[in-house]
């Protein structure tokens, strides 16, 4: 009978369904608050009182930093913010002082110099961030750039006067420090790794020796010696002077650090590639600076770069041997008795500084370690 | 690279060819550098150490630590140990080691804690939670520790006078004089009851010890708390009443312009402690969160499946293993709080550093002084070191 009957044609509708949205119990913002803020009770009581601390301080906060703030006094005249003590921030004492911040007691008609030294140096770092530069010539720009910078700072010629070291202060002194120490400790570091790394036992242990016992010690111990032991160690009538001296112990104490950075590349490396140099014949230094250095420095860029960070961080040690860097200019600032008790808005002002070099360098190192990782996501 | 991968079958194919005096030859090339590379490094050495002698007697400067039986004559504010400013330098110097120590030990425990919690924040579902975890991990990672110290010390020093002091909680002041904590008087029987806390203690490991060895042989879980509990509680209170029971509150109060009784932790203390914690609880949360995010979502799961409890959970199956990725980076934590804590010298805390330093600046010896500083932090960092080595291989994967 089945093959009688003929199939009746269904007629199906033109139109297809419209595509509903989800509701909205599953997507969009009540849906995302939901899941993310009020997921149990606890969950919910725990946001709504840190949501109210955090709108009580952010209230509190405001009303001190921006309503009730004195921005400006004139001469010197204090008064006004001893009255607005307690209740508002003075930021008269950054408006006045700056420029004392920022360059110290370099003279204040030339301070265009080191303004620009410091433009100079965010250049260098961010044309040494960008990897469409990292070649060879990145050494001559380095090299160009840092002696731009000295001969801002030093001046003497092109009719610029000369200004002694001892003059030079605030955040182009942070800057040198941590550059230069930069510049010079890496290669140490490199030199050093690779002695640990050696199969010959004395320069294996000369290099665990100096590894080890510098990062043992605090560096406020190297500068100490700096300041107070290097004068003893040199012949008499040679002097060095003293920020020359600290940046020797920063160099000294960042070499360590980066050298065991740089091992860890090292280590990283699969054997396979130093076999593969050596069946080839390569001389030891070919193969170092062909094979092995260049995988392994990629390797460890981003613990590089944290490393780094803490080096800028640790400059500010020099303000205990009494080096003018942006700390020490800072502190200095709030010493003069018409400014003394104002060192809570100087403090937040230089950690601003610190904050957009270090925040800037700790978001670069992350997107560094995406991008150089790209090849082990599947 | 150790010797102990290479195979038994390379060593006796491999006979020793007599060393040849020839630049083609490894061996020789080796030696001539290593004799190169230390005849340079003594070379420096021996002239930095004969300038320095010379300018030693050109400068009429004392060698040796015969200075350490002198007087020292320089005031110490905080002291664990009996100290008065006729004491000897070596004694002003052990004081300087204990406040280190002071600082150091309760900051590494203080920031453990504090650092673990905010690791775990981070990690928290509640967005609220997890962002201002993050956003504290970032600030506090990214500003200078000593900017740190001496924003903290400012705020402190920015504190009303006693008279004025805040009074948050009954007995507790927070001044510029400081913070001002309840106490008891201290006497014998406290610190009998301490000392027995610490036996009962011991006593409960070895115990736990035997007991585990016991369920090893015939698979029956043994209860440890009770008697455990009994004997690092019930131990020191049953010693305490023993003796006396004795128990005198020393409550802070406000008396003319100062305070009287109670236990004061110094502005310089207070800040300096404050500061390291804060700082160092910013890394110890990131590797916290890293440890625990490196255990893999299955080993939850899997151990679920098995029907164990989330406290069994996590207690035999997410700990051990997050440990050991914990415990390296957390050694080196605790190292950089003790060599950080030398930051005490800029705000005033005399720990060894500034001791030591006002010992070098009244003899002139700086050599000493800074060998001294050196010594005492190589020291410190070897204990930790040492000690953290000892629990990391403990708690390391025993592979075959």
């Amino acid at each position: 009978m089945a093959s009688d009957t003929t199939l009746t044609p269904v007629t199906i509708p033109a139109a297809p369904i419209e595509a509903r949205n989800a509701p909205i119990s599953v997507v969009g913002p009540v849906a995302w608050a939901r899941a993310n803020l009020f997921s149990g009770p606890v969950s919910t009581a725990v946001t709504l009182a840190l949501g109210y601390l955090i709108i009580r301080w952010a209230i509190g906060f405001i009303d001190w930093a921006f309503i009730n703030a004195v921005w400006s006094v004139p001469n010197n005249q204090t008064q006004a913010c001893r009255d607005a003590r307690g209740v508002g921030a003075c930021w008269a004492v950054v408006t006045e002082k700056h420029r004392f911040i920022l360059f110290g007691t370099y003279p204040y008609e030339e301070h265009w110099r080191p303004a620009l030294a410091c433009v100079v140096f965010v250049g260098l770092y961010i044309v040494s961030a960008m990897r469409r530069f990292w070649r060879k010539e990145l050494a001559l720009i380095w090299i160009a750039a840092l002696t731009t910078i000295g001969v801002l700072m030093w001046g003497g010629v092109l009719g610029m006067p000369y200004v002694a070291q001892e003059r030079w202060g605030g955040l182009p002194i942070t800057l040198i420090l941590s550059t230069f120490g930069l510049a010079f400790a890496f290669p140490l570091a490199i030199m050093v790794a690779l002695g640990r790394r050696s199969r010959m036992p004395a320069i294996k242990a000369i290099c665990v020796l100096y590894v080890e016992l510098i990062r043992g010690v605090p560096l406020i111990s190297l500068l100490f010696m700096a300041s107070v032991m290097f004068p003893l160690f040199l012949p008499e009538g040679m002097n060095i002077d003293k920020l020359l001296r600290a940046q020797i112990a920063i160099i000294l104490f960042a070499g360590a650090y980066l050298a065991e950075v740089v091992r860890a590349g090292l280590q990283a490396l699969p054997k396979g590639q130093y076999e593969a140099a050596d069946a080839l014949g390569l001389s030891y230094w070919n193969k170092t600076g062909f094979i092995i250095l260049p995988q392994a420095l990629r390797m460890v860029i981003p613990p590089l770069v944290n490393t780094f960070i803490g080096f800028f961080k640790d400059t500010s040690l020099v303000l205990i041997i009494g080096i003018f860097d942006l700390l020490t200019a800072g502190k200095t600032a709030i010493v003069e008795p018409a400014w003394q008790g104002f060192g809570v808005e100087v403090y937040i002002t230089i950690g601003l500084i610190y904050f957009a070099f270090c925040f800037a360098m700790s978001k670069y190192s992350q997107s560094l370690e995406t991008e150089l990782n790209q090849h082990r996501r599947r | 690279m150790s010797d102990a991968t290479v195979d038994p079958r390379f060593k006796r194919t491999a006979p020793r060819r007599p060393m040849k005096l020839s630049w083609s030859d490894e061996r020789v090339r080796a030696i001539f550098w290593q004799v190169l590379v230390v005849g340079i490094i003594v070379a420096i050495i021996w002239w930095l150490v004969s300038n320095t002698q010379r300018n030693l007697e050109v400068r009429r400067i004392a060698t040796g630590f015969g200075f350490l039986q002198r007087e020292a004559g320089l005031p110490i504010a905080e002291h664990l140990i009996d100290y008065s400013p006729t004491d000897n330098y070596l004694r002003a110097l052990i004081v300087g080691v204990l406040n280190t120590l002071k600082v150091a030990i309760v900051g590494i425990f203080l920031a453990t804690i504090f650092g673990t919690l905010i690791g775990i924040a981070r990690l928290s579902r509640n967005w609220l939670v997890a962002k201002i975890a993050g956003i504290y991990v970032e600030v506090i990672r990214d500003l200078p520790l000593l900017l740190q110290l001496l924003f903290w010390y400012t705020i402190l020093q920015g504190l009303p006078g006693p008279r004025q002091a805040m009074n948050p909680i009954d007995g507790v002041f927070l001044s510029n004089r400081g913070l001002l904590l309840p106490w008891i008087q201290w006497e014998g029987a406290h610190t009998a009851a301490l000392l027995a806390a610490v036996i009962g203690g011991v006593l409960t490991w070895m115990y736990s010890r035997l007991m585990r060895a016991r369920q090893m042989a015939d698979g029956q879980p043994r209860r440890v708390w009770p008697l455990g509990l009994l004997l690092v509680l019930g131990l020191p209170v049953a010693t305490w009443a023993l003796l006396g029971a004795p128990f005198k509150p020393d409550v802070p109060s406000l008396q003319g312009f100062n305070f009287r009784g109670g236990m004061l932790m110094s502005p310089e203390y207070f800040a300096l402690l404050v500061g390291l914690v804060t700082y160092t609880s910013g890394f110890i949360a990131e590797i916290v969160r890293a440890g625990i995010q490196s255990v893999q979502h299955g080993q939850w799961e899997a151990a679920q499946a098995l029907g164990l409890k989330p406290g069994v959970v996590l207690k035999q199956i997410v700990l051990p293993q997050a440990l050991r990725v914990i415990v390296p980076p957390m050694t080196s934590q605790y190292l950089n709080i003790t060599k950080n804590s030398s930051l005490a010298v800029a705000i005033g805390y005399q720990d060894i550093v500034s001791i030591a330093n006002t010992t070098l600046n009244q003899t002139g010896q700086a050599i000493e002084g800074i060998a001294i500083i050196m010594a005492v932090y190589l020291s410190i960092s070897l204990s930790i070191s040492l000690f953290m080595n000892w629990y990391n291989s403990k708690i390391a994967l025993v592979e075959r």
